[in-house]
């Protein structure tokens, strides 16, 4: 039990961090923000966070960061207590906003995986799916990546502070290569690339390092994706290469864009 | 003492796989003995190993490298290790250095987060880094500065900090050229003056005694402190024994896993023992391999000359957890050390990677990571699918000895009179945190769940 309540000082936004299936590679970005983690902290009270700190505060919070998909059943009940506590929800990550790379069960038969990797399965509760968390309870914003990219969490964090809504622009990766200068990786030497489909955020890092997007942060706001299932096909890959590629680290998002209409790539046998 | 209600001993816990991960603590005290200690791990499962099978040869390293965010180079090293292996492929020359240098970022970040944030708090009454940055905050800012020159190294070389996107089987996808590396050189020679007052710093703490009394297991490298390959090489706790390696492909015969109710993170065995990996079994098994300056400090901070035992086929030990953070703070210094060298070295290579065409076949491949020896294997068809996937991971293989040094801490902590449910929490806060099992776990222990029997 911690001790007595003390004078309060002058009010500061509550912030609470929350963990679900994930990595924790999304909530070390916040720890990765050094130049700016001192600052944060000072207008801030970091009030539940886990990974940083043993003294946890119940809230209720005014801002909630959550990392990490939904996929058993105590995570169910915990996403929607955790929404009562909250005045705004923002999900940080691919785990988060689109179920993350163990969605990849979502396809699978899970017994059949518990088996894989446990002697006991029956010590094991997990649900059959891993979700986003707005498949449970509303969310005010959803940022993309896996991980996020820190100069983005910052804006969100800032833009809270400041009672506006976030600037993350909604289009591709493409996008940031121009600005880049990067040479085309698929132009230039044909290198599969979901660069023209996925959020941009991370600076298109891979083209800049030579290889092709992998879609890490998942679907931008508007994409053609049957315009560039050829493209990867002219590029050597298989109905089923593709079928990978778009639904590893985003599983469920880029199933939900083909959803709606675009054909193209079937995804009946889902990944691998 | 008031009548406890007995409570059920068997716990069901919803819950998850063998990552490192969200953690409780289960405690059976029988009449003021310490019968079981528990940890629970209630990481919900994630199915890696399950998922892998049909994905093609080039994928692990990405893939795996979402078990663990704090911990990434780690896994995609190990994984590209036995993928090259099952393929017949070995990466050597400015490659390998290249991958030692971003291996060497990963350290200096992950060890400097765990000392910095997490560790030195126990030590100086603060519950969070916050607390100490009001209360030392020149320190919390060198460690910030620290930490922020590995990230520098791992962003240039791998494009970000966490799941890096540089690396692929073979190598890399593109090779810095020198020119791009040169700016880490003034950074890190910050950082090695930081890295030398963080030693210092951290000497001056008070450490409790305590042993841990598990064998040690790390990988060791002839003529040079492991961490990105190596053999694995035993130190028993009894003396009697003498230190022992065995190859890598027979690592399942030696460390088993087996499960266990209470937790998604499978126990481990190394021949029918409790042991323990990471940075006091790499300190005993490879000590006497580091450089003089990190020699030097570790004499400074008090954790004495393994070159004097060298001969004796047993480095100095440490057994004590606590100290485990001089240990840390030591392997910083040399990492930074290490990655200057490699920069002044480095000669950018023709080819970024070497093709590594796939073949049928297992394949193994282990590296140091910061938390200790992480494990991958795997098996593909003539089509270089996986069809099966192995991994092992630190946090795992150490849960047992952790266990085991949560029941002698707490037995301790009894006899003194310290039986109160908020000092046994602390107490074994701090044990774990000594571990540094994982930054979730670490960093926190929800729930103390104590089962008394008068
Ligand atoms: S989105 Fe990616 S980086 Fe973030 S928690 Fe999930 S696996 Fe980790
Ligand atoms: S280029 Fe694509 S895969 Fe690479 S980091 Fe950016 S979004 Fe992720």
């Amino acid at each position: 039990m911690s001790t007595p309540t003390t004078p309060q000082p002058p009010v500061r936004p509550r912030l609470g961090v929350f963990k679900f299936a994930s990595c924790d590679g999304c909530q070390l970005t916040l720890l990765d923000c050094e130049d700016e983690l001192l600052g944060i902290a000072a207008e801030l009270e970091i009030a539940h966070f886990l990974e940083a700190s043993s003294e946890p505060a119940p809230g209720p919070y005014d801002l909630v960061l959550v990392e990490g998909s939904v996929s058993t059943p105590e995570h169910v009940e915990r996403i929607r207590r955790i929404r009562a506590d909250a005045r705004h929800l923002v999900t940080i990550g691919a785990c988060a906003t689109a179920g993350g790379v163990q969605a990849l069960r979502n396809y699978a038969d899970v017994d059949g995986y518990l088996a894989t990797v446990y002697a006991r399965p029956e010590y094991i509760e997990t649900l059959a799916t891993s979700t986003p968390v707005s498949a449970h309870v509303p969310v005010d914003f959803e940022l993309r990546g896996c991980p996020i990219d820190r100069g983005q969490l910052v804006e969100v964090i800032t833009a809270f502070l400041a009672g506006r809504k976030p600037a993350i622009p909604n289009h591709s990766v493409c996008f940031a290569c121009k600005r880049r200068g990067n040479v085309c990786v698929t132009v230039a030497h044909g290198t599969p690339c979901l660069g023209p489909v996925t959020h941009a955020g991370c600076g298109a890092l891979c083209p800049t390092y030579g290889r092709g997007c992998y879609g890490c942060f998942g679907p931008a706001g508007t994409t053609n994706l049957p315009a560039l299932v050829p493209l990867m096909q002219r590029d050597g890959m298989s109905e089923e290469d593709i079928g990978r590629f778009l639904h590893t680290f985003n599983v469920t998002a880029f199933t939900a864009v083909e959803e709606q209409g675009q054909p193209g790539v079937t995804d009946a046998e889902g990944p691998g | 003492m008031s009548d406890p209600t007995p409570r059920s001993q068997e716990l069901r816990i919803p819950s998850l796989a063998r990552v490192e991960g969200e953690t409780a603590l289960h405690l059976r005290i029988d009449h003021g003995t310490v019968i079981e200690a528990r940890l629970k791990i209630y990481e919900p499962p994630r199915f890696f190993e399950a998922f892998l099978r049909g994905r093609a040869h080039t994928e692990p390293p990405d893939l795996t490298s979402r078990i663990c965010g704090i911990c990434p180079v780690a896994y995609q090293m190990s994984a590209c290790r036995a993928i090259e292996d099952a393929c017949g492929v070995v990466v050597d020359g400015q490659l390998a250095a290249l991958r030692r240098l971003l291996y060497c970022g990963e350290w200096i970040e992950s060890q400097t987060l765990h000392i910095h944030m997490l560790h030195a708090p126990d030590f100086l009454g603060e519950d969070d880094v916050i607390g100490l940055s009001r209360s030392h905050l020149e320190h919390v800012k060198r460690g910030l500065r620290l930490k922020q020159a590995g990230n520098a190294v791992v962003e240039l070389l791998g494009g970000r900090a966490i799941h890096p996107v540089n690396v692929r089987i073979g190598g890399f996808h593109r090779a810095p050229t020198r020119a791009e590396l040169r700016p880490l050189e003034e950074r890190l020679r910050t950082a090695l003056d930081d890295a030398w007052d963080t030693v210092r710093w951290v000497a001056g703490f008070e450490f409790p005694d305590a042993e841990c009394d598990a064998d040690l297991l790390a990988l060791a490298e002839e003529g040079t402190y492991a961490i990105e390959s190596g053999v694995p090489t035993v130190l028993p706790y009894d003396e009697m024994l003498p230190p022992y390696s065995f190859p890598l492909r027979d690592f399942t015969d030696h460390v088993a896993e087996e499960q266990v109710s209470h937790s998604t993170a499978l126990h481990s065995r190394l021949d029918g023992r409790r042991h323990l990996t990471g940075s006091l079994a790499r300190w005993a098994v490879s000590g006497y391999l580091l450089s003089p300056l990190a020699l030097e400090a570790a004499r400074e901070a008090g954790l004495g000359d393994p070159l004097s035992r060298a001969g004796a086929g047993r480095a100095e030990v440490c057994r004590n957890p606590y100290r485990s953070i001089l240990v840390r703070a030591v392997e910083v210094l040399y990492a930074v050390e290490e990655a200057l060298r490699i920069i002044t070295e480095y000669e950018r290579p023709a080819r970024p990677y070497v093709e590594v065409p796939a073949r049928a076949g297992i394949g193994h491949g282990a590296t140091e990571a910061p938390r200790g020896l992480l494990y991958h294997r795997y098996a593909f068809d003539d089509g270089g699918r996986v069809t099966d996937a192995r991994i092992v991971p630190p946090t795992a293989q150490n849960q047992g000895a952790i266990e085991e040094d949560l029941r002698r801490l707490v037995q301790a902590g009894l006899d003194r009179g310290e039986g109160s449910e908020a000092e046994l929490t602390r107490l074994c806060e701090r044990a774990v945190r000594n571990h540094d099992p994982c930054i979730s776990c670490s960093a926190h222990f929800l729930e103390l769940d104590i089962e008394r029997t008068h």
